[in-house]
């Protein structure tokens, strides 16, 4: 009995393989390729694979049990025997001139190109049928892929990935030039990805930012792979890509400043739980010091590809310190051309009547704080109040230790405004005063007044420390240039920042109207002075009608025959 | 009438408080038409700050108080609120006690001229009683502290306010009979602006009247108590003017005051006359017009002095209403102040001929001035013609409004002497007319 039941377990152990399938590997990786390009713009580049140890091409097994690789292609993938498929939906064209080469290249609209199993029979018919498919998967409209724009290419289009089979006429190449990209084909697109949009890298493609770009590049291939080196286990590949290229005027606002919120809106939460390595790279190779990267990577990669060998600044998601305190990862890529001091002037406020002048000053040494002397010099028509003067550096009050005001007077002299402000390291101070404008008279307007007036630029002296030490000794072969401001100390020189010029408009009187204007007025004070002169110099009498011209003209006879008057 | 008086006064400084702490104070105190060049509280808040800074506050051209200001606020600008407060109720206090002076006076003249067979027979319906005029200084002060023109200025912070509960104070004074305050207070009040000079003559009327002294100007006991008055009021304004320089250590003050109120350089739009007329001015013509724009409001003075001398009062409020219209700079808090006599003359109701058309273009004016400046200044669609028009149309609503209260008081004056039903010649009702 017992020796049947052991031998019964050992049969059933041996067998289990037999009875239950294996369960295949698969694997998800995610990473995202940040390289700034030379012209300002910057490029993205988003890859998602996924490996499954399967076959769908193995006759009698039908994959039922999908994890990672989305069902929809691999139903396509056994259903038409497709060996490749390479589909790419691209808006824009890639500028190589400017740009350099992409990852993964791709022709404006749609390009498919299919390599099917030697054991299709009509790779026509399959052909057609799943272009259909594939136009039903990414809401594209792929069904204008007919034979009329199809082709067999001979030599161009080998398989990527595994494949002995040279016969082209297995592969099927078509475009669809005219094919627009948009929302409708994003959405399907991150729907076959493991974590959808919802966690990892796909947070970021949020369709208001993708599209607002130079050039954006949507892809899926798949093909066979060898896991190893002697390729003794195949196993099928999905790669997801999205190319983007942000412009540097249209998204960056002109500054060289990328970050991850400010390409994409969104900034990374976590990676994607179901994937086995999230990454982030950063093309540094370009001259290292010429941007700077926040926050701080230590880990550096080196790849070659395109035939250079380039260094990147790795971030590994899947680490938790990558994300901080605030759990929110947003990479800064910043021009690292940050003059010591440096200054800027703009009028904030509406109407009118009111405004501010705002001056922002930055000291942008990292550690030493230095004071500047703030000189202002603000027209007499525009009023200005002093009690209204704030002063902050890093949102805090910092009071000038020397200030010298001379108010204006109308007409005779502008207002002058001179501060010593002590700067902070690495801060950004401003100053803020209210004023008030005033209305002119009509002939001290300009022949233009709704241009504006202008106000000259603030100045901004100070003695900055230098990195270097200076002589202060006077040489005769000193080149001009180094010569104009005499160096007085060695560990500090001499700098004069100006800010803009600001152009303030101040309320017109209508120009046409000095005539009416006199009339008018003089009209209502004429209006009061006969109000009160009849009241002063007239008294109320009883109105006595005068008699009729008949009445009158009778009088006048009867005056003179001397006889008495008609009443 | 204590009570009433009480709870009149508590009800105005809730409104004030309750407005004081709403986000609305801030949005008051730069209205242009509250809030003026000569008395807006931000100049105030500079010249203290320019005083701070070791600057002296009359070397620019934004603060333009007197020296006695800067004392007053210099202690007092964390308790702003309160004196401002403080000053409405004053003078309300000090109108409603004027107001119930004179009225006993009143009462007494119509009982002496009703004795001595003054009135004729038939205008006993113009006769005042006192039933009707209990309630009038309760009128007065409710005019003056529930006025929208007085909450809108004393909310704003607008020395305005200070001057008219100084003026409030010289009224209540000279109606009291005590000449040596009436010409302290009167000093002070044209001390800190100039035109309540012309307040001289009535007051000077009222002290003659009651002192039963003739207005005679070849009688000496008529000059004697002219100078006598006189002399109290310029020696008054001598010190206060003397106070003022040891302030500062110098006579800064003098042309940025009162050379700045004569002259007008500052155009910033107002509800006056005065702004786009000076900013549209032919350059060669500016010295001439001013003169003329000044001497407009000094030179009622004598005319009507010679024919309401034995209405000094009323004289009074004609020149404070003459005064708020032609000054430089006049704001919605000079308008409130004679328009809180109009109660006093209640019992002219019969004889105005215009007063729904003037009520009517006074309240549209009043809503018409933040709309047409928010076109011009903030939206841009208006131009400042609109703004111009308006200014000019509550102007003519003003005059209109005075000019009608002094017709109907003089009607009424000529009807008590010559009847009420006049009959022409051939018997039939008479028309009266100036003539």
């Amino acid at each position: 009995m017992l020796i049947l039941s052991s031998l019964l377990l050992f049969i059933l152990t041996t067998h289990s393989e037999a009875l239950t399938p294996a369960a295949a590997r698969d694997e998800f990786q995610e990473e995202l390729v940040i390289r700034p390009l030379h012209s300002g713009d910057i490029y993205a580049s988003f890859q998602f694979r996924t490996l499954w140890d399967t076959d769908f091409l193995q006759e009698g097994q039908k994959v039922s049990h999908y994890r990672l690789f989305p069902k929809s292609l691999g139903q396509v993938l056994s259903k038409f025997s497709v060996r490749e498929l390479h589909i790419s939906f691209t808006q824009g064209f890639w500028r190589t001139m400017q740009w350099g080469q992409p990852f993964i290249p791709s022709p404006p609209g749609a390009e498919l190109w299919v390599w099917f199993h030697d054991t299709v029979s009509d790779v026509d018919g399959n052909w057609k049928e799943l272009t259909n498919v594939l136009s039903g998967i990414f809401c594209a409209s792929l069904n204008f892929i007919d034979l009329t724009n199809t082709v067999q290419p001979s030599a161009s289009f080998k398989p990527l990935g595994l494949g002995n089979a040279t016969d082209h006429r297995f592969l099927r190449y078509a475009t669809l030039p005219r094919e627009i990209v948009c929302t409708e084909n994003l959405t399907p697109w991150k729907k076959l990805l493991p974590c959808g949009s919802k966690a990892g890298l796909a947070v970021l493609m949020k369709s208001e930012k993708l599209f607002h770009s130079s050039f954006h590049s949507q892809a899926v291939h798949i093909r066979p792979i060898c896991q190893d080196e002697q390729c003794s286990s195949k196993a099928w590949e999905l790669r997801q890509t999205l190319n983007v290229v942000f412009d540097l005027h249209t998204s960056g606002q002109g500054k060289k400043e990328w970050s991850l919120f400010k390409m994409f809106s969104r900034t990374l939460t976590e990676a994607c739980p179901l994937a086995s390595s999230s990454k982030v790279y950063v093309d540094i190779t370009d001259n290292p010091e010429l941007f700077e990267l926040s926050p701080a990577t230590p880990l550096l990669g080196q790849a070659v590809v395109l035939g250079d060998r380039r260094t990147y600044s790795v971030y590994d998601l899947s680490r938790a310190e990558t994300f901080g305190q605030l759990r929110s990862f947003n990479l800064l890529l910043r021009d690292m051309l940050r003059p010591l001091l440096h200054a800027e002037r703009y009028v904030a406020g509406f109407g009118l009547q009111t405004g501010e002048i705002h001056t922002v000053i930055y000291n942008n040494h990292p550690y030493r704080a230095f004071p500047v002397l703030l000189m202002d010099s603000v027209p007499w028509y525009l009023q200005l109040y002093i009690h209204t003067l704030t002063v902050t550096s890093k949102s805090r009050d910092n009071k000038p230790s020397y200030i010298h005001y001379q108010p204006a007077k109308d007409r005779h002299r502008p207002h002058l405004l001179e501060m010593l402000i002590q700067l902070p390291p690495h801060s950004m101070t401003e100053v803020t005063v209210q004023f008030e404008r005033a209305l002119l008279k009509w002939t001290e307007y300009t022949p233009d007044p709704n241009h504006g007036f202008y106000v000259g630029s603030s100045v901004v002296s100070a003695l900055v420390p230098s990195m270097v030490a200076m002589r202060t000794n006077f040489t005769q072969d000193q080149p001009l240039f180094s010569s104009f401001v005499p160096v007085k100390e060695e560990s500090s020189y001499f700098v004069r920042v100006y800010t803009e010029p600001l152009l303030v408009n101040l309320p017109t009187p209508d120009f046409s109207m000095p005539y009416n204007v006199i009339c008018l007025t003089c009209t209502v004070v004429a209006v009061g002075y006969g109000s009160f002169y009849n009241l002063l110099t007239r008294t109320f009498q009883v109105d006595e009608p005068s008699p009729p011209l008949s009445k009158r003209l009778a009088n006048l006879i009867r005056r003179m025959r001397g006889v008495p008057l008609l009443t | 009438m204590a009570a009433p008086l009480t709870l009149l006064l508590i009800v105005a400084v809730t409104i004030r408080a309750v407005l004081f702490r709403s986000s609305l104070a801030e949005l008051i105190s730069a209205r242009v038409e509250v809030v003026s060049p000569l008395n807006a509280w931000k100049r105030v808040v500079e010249g203290l700050a320019l005083l701070d800074l070791g600057v002296s506050p009359y070397s620019g051209d934004v603060f333009h108080e007197t020296p006695l200001m800067i004392y007053l606020f210099h202690f007092t600008v964390d308790y702003a609120e309160i004196v401002f407060i403080i000053a409405d109720g004053i003078t309300a206090l000090a109108l409603y006690l004027s107001i119930q002076t004179y009225n006993k006076d009143v009462f007494r003249k119509q009982k002496y001229a009703l004795e001595s067979d003054r009135y004729s027979a038939d205008c006993l319906e113009l006769l005042r009683s006192p039933k009707e005029m209990f309630y009038i200084p309760l009128k007065v002060a409710m005019f003056y502290l529930l006025n929208p023109f007085t909450i809108l200025s004393c909310v704003a912070k607008s020395t305005c306010g200070l001057n008219n509960a100084i003026i409030a104070l010289f009224i209540f004074c000279t109606l009291k009979g005590s000449a040596l305050l009436s010409g302290i207070l009167l000093a002070l009040a044209t001390y800190q602006s100039i035109y309540p000079l012309t307040l001289f003559a009535p007051a000077l009327l009222f002290f003659l009247q009651r002192l039963y002294i003739p207005v005679n100007l070849r009688r000496s006991s008529f000059w004697f108590f002219t100078l006598q008055y006189a002399f109290m009021y310029v020696g008054s304004l001598v010190v206060i003017t003397g106070l003022s320089f040891f302030l500062l250590g110098s006579w800064d003050f003098i042309p940025s005051v009162y050379g700045f109120i004569f002259s007008v350089p500052d155009l910033t739009p107002n509800i006056g006359l005065f702004w786009y007329f000076f900013a549209e001015m032919f350059e060669h013509f500016r010295l001439f017009f001013s003169c003329v724009f000044q001497i407009n409001v000094f030179f009622y003075t004598i005319p009507l002095s010679i024919k309401l001398k034995e209405h000094p009062v009323f004289l009074i409020f004609m020149q404070i209403a003459i005064i708020s219209i032609f000054k430089s700079y006049p704001t919605v808090g000079d308008v409130a102040l004679y328009m809180a006599f109009l109660p006093a003359w209640s019992h002219l109701y019969r004889f105005l001929r215009n007063i729904f058309l003037v009520s009517c273009v006074l309240l549209a004016c009043s809503a018409l001035f933040p709309v047409l400046w928010h076109l011009w200044i903030y939206a841009g669609s208006a131009n400042s013609n609109f703004y111009y028009a308006i200014t000019l149309l509550f102007n003519f609503g003003q005059i209109l409004l005075v000019a009608d209260y002094f017709y109907a008081y003089l009607r009424r004056e000529h009807h008590l002497t010559h009847g009420l039903y006049l009959k022409k010649k051939d018997g039939t009702e008479a028309t009266l007319v100036l003539k």
